[in-house]
């Protein structure tokens, strides 16, 4: 129920209330409200990312925290190696 | 897909997972009896069962399913007052698919659209508004159903049809709300749960701040995940690695969607159109104060229950269905009587088994995988 899914924004429709994104290469109209205000340019969400949920753009995908992410996740992958070849090596002090 | 595949990498999931299992054994409690970590969104069940996490994670560590699928918490006198709705002259009732299934005492939307009732299935609220835009001699009732995370739409909808003057668009508002319930879980007796993942969609509407209360209050970690597996099995790391070092803090994984402060925007929208319930009936969980919202004057031209008089029976569950002792937790899916034998994801008895998102739908469906791996 709560599930989205993540798409572009390619268009934003007169009014700036409208919109459409491309959700798996599919284009569907969604409602910009939770993510645009028509005093905004066009240019602050064409382009951009957007998580959607029932036909609404609810979110902006922030790409510099979703690299943060995955950084995060290589380093506890990464330490983990090092810990695991540590453990190999068989030398203790 | 981006912003998926990357989050879904087997490889690094497996190292996480390693690490997972040598912080869980680093905390000597959790050999006594497992850590108990609800999973409070009914998405994160889904994936947890979908990607065979459960199985996966150190015996230190015991998931609890809770309470966070709308669907399997919807009263079945609730689902009887959509098909009184329904059953009436010129109505065409929309809802969402999930939702379609739930048993009511008689039957389900599905059986009144097999006995002629016009029930269709949508994907936005904004389609039902279409159709009422298409049968202007037709009464169009849209189910609304969920929790923060839908709360928006349907309000965004109901300010669309207000605009237009639309009169014969109605709203069935169902929406619940999760803070007021997850306190119902702490304040019961025995609660015995150690930290929670934290719904991440609702999340991305109402911010962090709202759960700050149970790191301070119950003194619980809370960490707002996603809902790839990767997401998931980071979440948990963060949740241990608390319990570890004694900490209660509400921390986030799934900050590339969810902003600290939530989506004001979205959040106007939902107070500009609904107020707070007294009282909100659940399956399973009983009635709980101020856990659910309703139409506010300024939009009752657009209230379903104040046009349809909808009469909000009470229906006990059939005898044979346990759904609310699993929702609380109590039980097992397994354990429950009905469960694979009455109960199954084609004949639903319980809500439990109709939502993919519902605990005992996950274990019919992916059942229960069993093996251990040692750190």
């Amino acid at each position: 129920m709560c599930l989205g899914i993540p798409g572009q924004i390619i268009e934003v429709k007169e009014g700036g209330q409208f919109g459409v994104a491309s959700i798996l290469g599919v284009k569907r109209e969604v409602n910009l409200s939770c993510v645009y205000t028509p005093d905004q340019p066009e240019a602050a969400v064409i382009g951009s990312w957007a998580l959607i949920h029932v036909g609404f753009a609810m979110s902006l995908i922030d790409e510099d925290e979703a690299q943060r992410t995955l950084e995060i996740l290589k380093e506890i992958g990464e330490l983990q190696e090092e810990m695991d070849a540590i453990a190999q090596s068989g030398s203790k002090a | 897909m981006k912003y998926v595949d990357e989050f879904r990498d087997p490889a690094l999931a497996r190292k996480v997972l390693k690490k997972l299992h040598e912080v869980v054994a680093d905390i000597p409690r959790a050999k006594e009896r497992p850590l108990q970590i609800m999973e409070v969104c009914g998405g994160h069940t889904h994936s947890i069962f979908r990607y065979g996490l459960e199985g996966l994670l150190p015996k230190g560590i015991e998931m609890v399913h809770g309470p966070g699928c709308p669907v399997c918490v919807l009263p079945m006198g609730r689902v009887d007052d959509c098909i009184a709705i329904a059953e009436q002259p010129d109505v065409i009732f929309t809802t969402f698919g999930d939702a379609m299934r739930v048993p009511g005492s008689k039957k389900s939307l599905q059986q009144a659209s097999a006995e002629g009732c016009d029930v269709r299935m949508v994907y936005s609220p904004m389609d039902a508004l279409a159709i009422a835009r298409e049968n202007p001699h037709k009464r169009v009732v849209f189910f609304g159903l969920g929790f923060e995370t839908t709360m928006p739409s349907t309000a965004l909808t109901v300010m669309q049809a207000k605009r237009e003057g639309l009169n014969n668009f109605y709203l069935f508002c169902n929406h619940i709300t999760i803070i007021p319930t997850m306190k119902a879980i702490l304040d019961e007796p025995g609660m015995s749960i150690d930290g929670f993942l934290g719904p991440g969609h609702v999340s991305m509407v109402i911010g962090k701040q709202p759960y700050n209360f149970i790191a301070s209050h119950y003194n619980r970690p809370l960490v707002v995940a996603g809902f790839e597996p990767l997401d998931i099995l980071q979440s948990l790391l963060m949740v241990v690695e608390q319990l570890r070092d004694g900490r209660a803090e509400v921390e986030n994984q799934y900050a590339r969607i969810v902003p600290e402060q939530g989506n004001l925007n979205a959040m106007a929208a939902v107070n500009e159109v609904f107020e707070v319930r007294e009282h909100f009936e659940w399956r399973g969980l009983g009635s709980i104060a101020e856990s659910g919202v309703k139409i506010r004057q300024a939009f009752e031209q657009f209230d379903a229950e104040r046009a349809f008089s909808v009469a909000t029976l009470q229906v006990e569950d059939p005898k044979s269905c346990q759904c609310g002792e699993v929702l609380k937790g109590a039980l097992k899916p397994w354990d429950c009587t009905a469960f694979g034998e009455d109960c199954t994801p084609e004949t639903p008895v319980g809500a439990l088994m109709v939502s993919t998102e519902g605990a005992c739908s996950a274990y019919y469906s992916y059942g229960k995988i069993d093996v251990h791996q040692a750190g």
